[in-house]
């Protein structure tokens, strides 16, 4: 059965009528087009699918497209500003936060979570932050210097940006 | 992986839900974070969920004239960050704080974790030994039923198909008594293996467990034989080496024995940490 829902997706409205069962990443990814969102394991274990809800990060192959009716949605793909990029994906560049690539999306949108509760966390802080977030490459190393490095950034510390 | 077809509808309040949920084979809906898990799996296929998840009726901590009220819509997040709980009930905040990852305490809830009753939950064990009663409304009112004897078996409770948990609540915790939740957790799905809840309210000590049997439990034995004690680590040690359980769960991450010993490792370092919390 079809259901018209409304939900703002990086700042733009859609209403679209969804099945039930139909799970939000499916939706951001097959109905709206934005690919961005990677599917890993679809079993609430690896994280890639993170992205945030009203301000919360959530695991997209977790929640119905239904129970999003309403709410604001920020994906990567709302992340940059034009061709500026958001510090934490500057981040993850200059510090070689990734190597496939496949769980960026993810960790970037956890972080942004967790960085919007506590815009200064410890290094020990930051690796319970991705507890939920599985990278098959870089070690994490380079990830949790990217985040500590964008907090920085972004709380005025770090020069230029 | 995705769910097979079922009807959604959401619940604008209580009654709404409770005449949707009197429908045949519904189920309710919170954060999802163990139900759509299952639904993906084909392990429920209810005909129709009801989204209850926007009732506020449900949802918050208040602390008043020694009691606590706990919604049964507050998340885990909400749990862990409770400035009121931090003097209430301690373990309940630390246990929510503890459980899987930040996007799943972002979305879980009290009432789905008790509801669902998975014996490795973190939040069972926590409400018996705040000694808890958990309010229940259904077709027929309300009513309420300690946190001892909610829990029945292996995924199963005391509540019925139509009935929704409202909210859960005990006598908040006082100047000098104390709590805390140490858990030992299964280094990949993070669940407990074995978690520990301690408090010690007055001369009173009550110890309970998830993980380490099929029900959560509480280990009214060495509780009984620390109350009124110094809470010595000789005490706490004395007591916990007559912990037994009949029928402790055995599987490929840990045998009955080794639970049992966890049972006893991790009792003693939830019981310390509490007694040395004490004001
Ligand atoms: C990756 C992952 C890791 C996890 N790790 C842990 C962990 O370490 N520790 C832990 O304790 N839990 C863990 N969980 C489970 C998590 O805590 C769940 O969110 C919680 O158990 C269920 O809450 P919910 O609100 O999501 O319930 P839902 O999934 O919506 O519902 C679960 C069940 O409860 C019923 N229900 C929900 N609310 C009510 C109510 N108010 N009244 C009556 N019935 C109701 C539903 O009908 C359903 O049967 C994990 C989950 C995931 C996905
Ligand atoms: S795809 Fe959602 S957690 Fe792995
Ligand atoms: S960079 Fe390849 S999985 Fe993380």
């Amino acid at each position: 059965m079809g259901h018209r829902i409304q939900i703002e997706v990086n700042g733009k409205r859609y209403e679209r009528e969804v099945d039930a069962r139909r799970l939000l990443v499916h939706f951001l990814r097959e109905d709206l087009g934005l690919t961005g969102t990677n599917v890993g394991c679809e079993t609430s274990l690896c994280g890639a699918c993170t992205i945030l809800v009203n301000g919360q990060s959530v695991k997209s192959c977790t929640q119905l497209a239904v129970q999003a009716d309403g709410t604001s949605v920020t994906t990567i793909e709302g992340m940059a500003d034009g061709q500026d990029l958001h510090p934490l994906q500057a981040a993850f560049r200059d510090n070689h936060g990734l190597q496939c690539g496949y769980c960026t999306p993810g960790m970037i949108m956890v972080a942004a979570g967790m960085l919007a509760d506590n815009p200064a966390p410890t290094e020990q802080e930051i690796r319970q932050g991705l507890k939920g977030n599985v990278c098959r490459c870089t070690g994490y190393h380079n990830i949790v210097k990217s985040i500590a490095d964008a907090a920085e950034q972004m709380n005025g510390k770090g020069g230029d940006s | 992986m995705f769910p097979g077809n079922f009807e959604y509808v959401r619940a604008g309040n209580l009654k709404e839900a409770l005449t949707l949920l009197s429908g045949e084979d519904c189920k309710a809906l919170a954060g999802g974070h163990s139900l759509i898990p299952l639904l993906k799996q084909r392990l429920a296929q209810p005909a129709k969920l009801v989204d209850i998840s926007g009732l506020d009726e449900l949802k918050g901590v208040t602390v008043e004239a020694g009691k606590a009220r706990v919604g049964a819509l507050t998340t885990h997040r909400e749990l862990a960050a409770s400035e009121a709980l931090q003097g209430a009930a301690q373990v309940l905040s630390e246990a929510a704080s503890k459980v899987g990852d930040p996007q799943v305490r972002n979305r879980g809830t009290l009432g789905g974790n008790i509801a669902h009753a998975d014996p490795a939950s973190d939040l069972p064990a926590v409400l018996l030994a705040l000694d808890a009663e958990v309010s229940i409304v259904g077709p027929n009112g309300s009513r309420s039923t300690k946190a001892d004897g909610f829990f029945s078996g292996l995924m199963d409770t005391d509540l019925a198909e139509n009935e929704v948990i409202s909210h859960v609540e005990f006598s908040s915790l006082g100047a000098g008594d104390a709590s805390a939740y140490c858990k030992f957790e299964h280094p990949a799905s993070g669940y407990a293996i074995c978690g520990a809840a301690a408090v010690i309210r007055g001369s009173e000590v009550r110890l309970a467990f998830n993980g380490v049997a099929a029900v959560p439990f509480l280990a009214s034995a060495v509780g009984d034989s620390l109350s009124g004690s110094d809470l010595s680590d000789a005490a706490i040690d004395s007591a916990l080496s007559a912990l037994e359980h009949d029928d402790p769960l055995s599987d490929l991450h840990a045998s009955a024995e080794y639970r049992l010993h966890l049972a006893k490792v991790y009792g003693g370092r939830a019981l310390r940490a509490a007694r040395d919390r004490r004001g």
